[in-house]
């Protein structure tokens, strides 16, 4: 056997093919840590700090992932129920909230726990319909209990909102991972989780780095100036590219559908990103916290994934699956 | 008054390493994880003593929370003053506020036949902390008062700063643990505190002037942080 075959046969539910990406991930992870070492002594400035303080946190990013992927199904619904947490409180930190909202906004972080609970019993249909329909129904009702009209609209519409954006999109990728072996032979759920995570996280870094290497033409000029044209077609070009390489090594998909959903997922972490840039920018804040050093908070760095998710859970599902 | 007692928890002991696990396991997890804090200015933080950390005040958790700002490395360094007449009572809660928190607890209340304490007996054991060399938090409105509303200091503060011209004087202001445990509730709901750490300064001139411009640079870093009205 050789060394891929060895680690992979320890864990049940990891293939040869998550373990060989995983590999090359900290291979990569490995180089950018070096290329920014060298930059810095040639060409030290406040750029490459800044850049050298993101890959730090990508390692410890990186480490919580790999152990997470590690230790299994259980592992990633805990972890990302805690990603939601964290993701759901500094939205609801964001956004102007009432004195009134507080027994509402209490049910939400509730609504944590049933999401992920449901997919911990593999419940397919609450897991659907719990947040965008039952809590949808009454979560307001919280409000009318309490009696205050003033501004009931805007209270009921943006506590939903952080529900589907840091809970029920996020939760996508827990689910994804409990997903059995037998709809993705190449592997299984983890394969899925991380043809996900590389795809829409290599994105962003892709369409940073075109960006500030070609960027002139901005694309969302009053909402994120540093968003481009170029940033964007470059990421939409690597991410495709990307995706037809490791598609096959992780997933049951062809060619095209590699292209596909590649070139989907490029698209939707743009949008993802520019959607919750225009949160900040109307709650006149950059970051939505200081948690990651250099990356802002929970909710930057998965504003991207919120929207990737969702698309390519259910695209996995109804190819293979259903 | 060199002679004051030592404040409790004393240094390097199995309670002081018992309030250094109290404060990893428990009280920190509690205001980074449940709460969380956006901090502005965290490099004018103290890191040894002797040094005056001087905050405003709404909640029981502000207490907590500047103990959990500043590095958990000099937690043995730090004490909170805390009201004698509320929080010495006999029982459990006097134990854990000495001994886990590390309260420095202050008579605020008349003595028993009724006469106003003077005020450096009032503050006898603040002025023993500082020089020991101990960070000592400070709430020169002396009590929490409306929630989210700063109030007029106290005079305090300028006799405990004229007495030590040298230590240092941190003003921090705190918002939004209204909105997480406004007072009168008892159900916590996980939200962001903002903190604001001004500039460190040392005592100058007229006690009463200098407890002023203190309560000036607290009410600037109030305004800087555009505080909206909360209801």
């Amino acid at each position: 056997m050789t060394f891929l075959e060895t680690v992979a046969a320890s864990r049940d539910h990891l293939s040869v093919g998550v373990v060989g990406v995983f590999i090359g991930l900290w291979i990569f992870l490995l180089t950018a840590t070096g290329v920014g070492q060298v930059l810095r002594v040639t060409k030290p400035g406040k750029t490459i700090t800044k850049v050298n303080q993101i890959i730090r946190a990508w390692w410890v990013i990186a480490g919580f992932f790999t152990a997470v992927m590690w230790l299994g199904p259980t592992a990633m619904v805990l972890f990302m129920g805690f990603v939601s947490y964290l993701a759901l409180k500094e939205f609801y930190s964001l956004v102007p909230t009432r004195r009134a909202d507080r027994r509402a906004l209490f049910w939400s972080y509730g609504a944590i726990l049933v999401q992920y609970f449901a997919i911990s019993q593999d419940w397919f249909i609450l897991f659907l319909l719990y947040i965008p329909l039952y809590h949808l129904l009454m979560g307001p009702m919280r409000l009318v209990v309490r009696g205050r009209t003033e501004h009931f609209v805007r209270s009921s519409s943006t506590i939903h909102w952080g529900l589907m954006l840091a809970v029920f999109n996020l939760s996508h990728v827990a689910y994804l991972m409990v997903l059995p072996m037998d709809g993705n032979p190449n592997g299984g759920g983890p394969g899925m989780v991380l043809y996900l995570i590389i795809l829409t996280e290599l994105n962003d870094v892709a369409q940073f780095i075109w960006g500030k290497s070609f960027g002139k033409h901005k694309v969302a000029p009053s909402v994120s100036p540093n968003k481009t044209w170029e940033g964007l077609l470059g990421g939409l070009g690597t991410t495709s590219v990307l995706s037809m390489i490791i598609a096959p090594v992780l997933t049951p998909m062809t060619t095209l559908q590699a292209f596909g959903l590649g070139l989907s997922l490029s698209m939707l972490g743009f949008v993802g990103d520019v959607v919750m840039s225009a949160v900040k920018r109307d709650m006149q804040v950059k970051d939505s916290s200081s948690l990651i050093p250099g990356h802002g908070g929970v909710l930057d760095r998965v504003d991207s994934l919120s929207y990737t998710a969702p698309v390519a859970f259910y695209f996995f599902y109804f190819q293979f699956y259903a | 008054m060199s002679d004051a007692p030592v404040p409790r928890p004393p240094l390097h002991t199995p309670l002081g390493w018992l309030r250094w696990l109290f404060f990893a396991v428990v009280i920190r997890p509690l205001v980074y994880v449940v709460l969380g804090l956006n901090v502005r200015g965290h490099e004018h933080l103290p890191e040894k003593g002797p040094a005056l950390v001087v905050a405003n005040h709404n909640s029981h958790l502000d207490t907590l929370v500047l103990m959990s700002l500043l590095s958990h490395q000099s937690l043995h360094l730090l004490r909170a003053t805390a009201a004698a007449d509320y929080f010495m009572k006999p029982g459990w809660l006097r134990w854990a506020t000495l001994n886990l928190v590390g309260i420095l607890p202050i008579q605020r209340k008349p003595g028993p036949g009724g006469e106003r304490r003077p005020v450096e007996e009032v503050l006898a054991p603040i002025h023993a902390a500082l020089e020991q060399g101990l960070i000592v938090i400070f709430f020169p409105e002396g009590t929490r008062g409306e929630p989210e509303k700063l109030q007029r200091f106290k005079s305090g503060l300028g006799h405990l700063c004229a007495s030590h011209p040298e230590v240092p004087v941190v003003p921090i202001y705190m918002h939004g643990l209204g909105k997480a445990l406004p007072r009168g509730d008892n159900l916590l709901v996980p939200h962001f505190l903002d903190i604001v750490v001004g500039e460190p300064r040392r005592f100058a001139g007229e006690p009463r002037t200098f407890v002023e411009t203190v309560q000036d640079a607290i009410t600037e870093m109030e305004s800087d942080l555009g505080v909206e009205p909360w209801d």
